[in-house]
């Protein structure tokens, strides 16, 4: 944010124009990285401060390629297409977390409950009270946050070609039968009595 | 309506618009050449090591992690929902490019890698004083202590 570094004065600054959470620019790509890492450490030769330079390259957060990620197919017919997708993507995420040795699952509930949340959501989408559901009080948000955690890392496993700004958030809630069932409960409980402080966070501000 | 995160012009209006202490002067000074240099990385992506207890929703959270330089194990405490997490699921070096700080020490471009990095919060108190006055010179402290000579902040 260039506003906030000229008004607070930051001695040397570079403004790179990229989307939020890509400070670097662009993931797996070391040769732009070093790039933004150099203009950086460039700023250390000026004589005088407070100084920002701009970086001459701008990513914009839309239009990347669509992520190019396969759904596994149907296993359990008798299990809602969410849950039986989050069920057989199990095993591309636990590879991601075994080449990684790092997940951001974990804030309200771990890998292996994440079907389970799903048909939470599920029972939400065919009519259920969202608060008769099971979800402890509060914890919507943060299941929702471990929801698509688990189907962005494990899309960077299964993706071909570069990862682009905002592409498995789109993957995520345009592409995957789970990203749908938290839309559809999303639009469920803003259509019933539900607190906008319970339903609106589930998705991006912006999104039906 | 278009989606917060992606939207530049929005972003820009609610930084321009964000509440700030003012600053008299810059605190500005000459480092060592760099490539004698060590270099501490400062991220406002919240990360953690696994199992940790992380950060708090909210922005009355001032605490700071220490990321050993060998850790990788490391959690996104960035919970917004309008905030892509894609990029730090396929490469931490994204927002943390403590990989790339290796690569540079190891070619001499840099002097040295520090043996701790820290994460804060990125989201704060309006007047940053808890981190102005309290957590903020402690972090420093440490890194003043460990010899530190630049300090690369990476802001999400």
């Amino acid at each position: 944010m260039r506003e906030v570094a000229e008004r607070t004065k930051v001695p040397r600054a570079l403004y790179t124009d990229f989307p939020v959470g890509l400070s670097l620019g662009k993931p797996r790509d070391k040769q732009f990285q070093y790039e933004v890492l150099q203009a950086a450490f460039d700023l250390l030769e000026e004589p005088e401060g407070p100084v920002i330079r701009e970086f001459p390259v701008s990513i914009s957060s839309t239009g990347s390629e669509p992520l190019v990620c396969s759904l596994p197919p149907r296993m359990n017919t008798e299990l809602h297409p969410a849950v039986d997708e989050a069920q057989g993507l199990k095993a591309a995420y636990d590879r991601a977390y075994q080449r990684n040795r790092r997940t951001s699952v974990g804030m309200k509930i771990s890998a292996e409950q994440v079907p389970e949340a799903l048909e939470r959501f599920v029972r939400i989408v065919e009519g259920e009270r969202w608060d008769e559901v099971g979800f402890p009080t509060r914890s919507m948000y943060g299941t929702v946050h471990d929801i698509r955690t688990y189907y962005e890392e494990l899309a960077c496993e299964l993706a071909e070609g570069p990862i682009g700004p905002w592409a498995t958030e789109e993957w995520f809630y345009d592409g995957t039968e789970a990203g749908q069932v938290i839309l559809k409960a999303r639009r469920a409980m803003r259509d019933s009595d539900a607190d906008q402080s319970i339903w609106f966070g589930l998705a991006p501000a912006g999104r039906e | 309506m278009s989606v917060f995160g992606k939207d530049k012009s929005a972003m820009r209006k609610f930084s321009a618009s964000v509440p700030l202490p003012e600053f008299g002067e810059s605190s500005f000074n000459e480092p060592k050449p760099l490539n004698l240099a060590k270099v501490a990385i400062v991220t406002t992506a919240a990360l953690y090591r696994e199992g940790g207890d992380g950060f708090e929703l909210g922005d009355s959270d001032y605490h700071y992690e220490t990321l050993p330089r060998h850790a990788r194990d490391l959690t996104l405490g960035h919970h917004s929902v309008n905030f892509d997490r894609g990029g730090f699921a396929a490469d931490i070096n994204v927002v943390y490019p403590i990989d790339r700080l290796e690569e540079l020490a190891e070619d001499d471009i840099i002097g040295g890698v520090a043996e701790k990095h820290y994460a804060f919060a990125g989201n704060q108190s309006p007047t940053v004083s808890e981190i102005r006055l309290d957590t903020g010179p402690l972090c420093a402290k440490e890194m003043l202590k460990e010899g530190v000579d630049v300090v690369l902040l990476t802001g999400t």
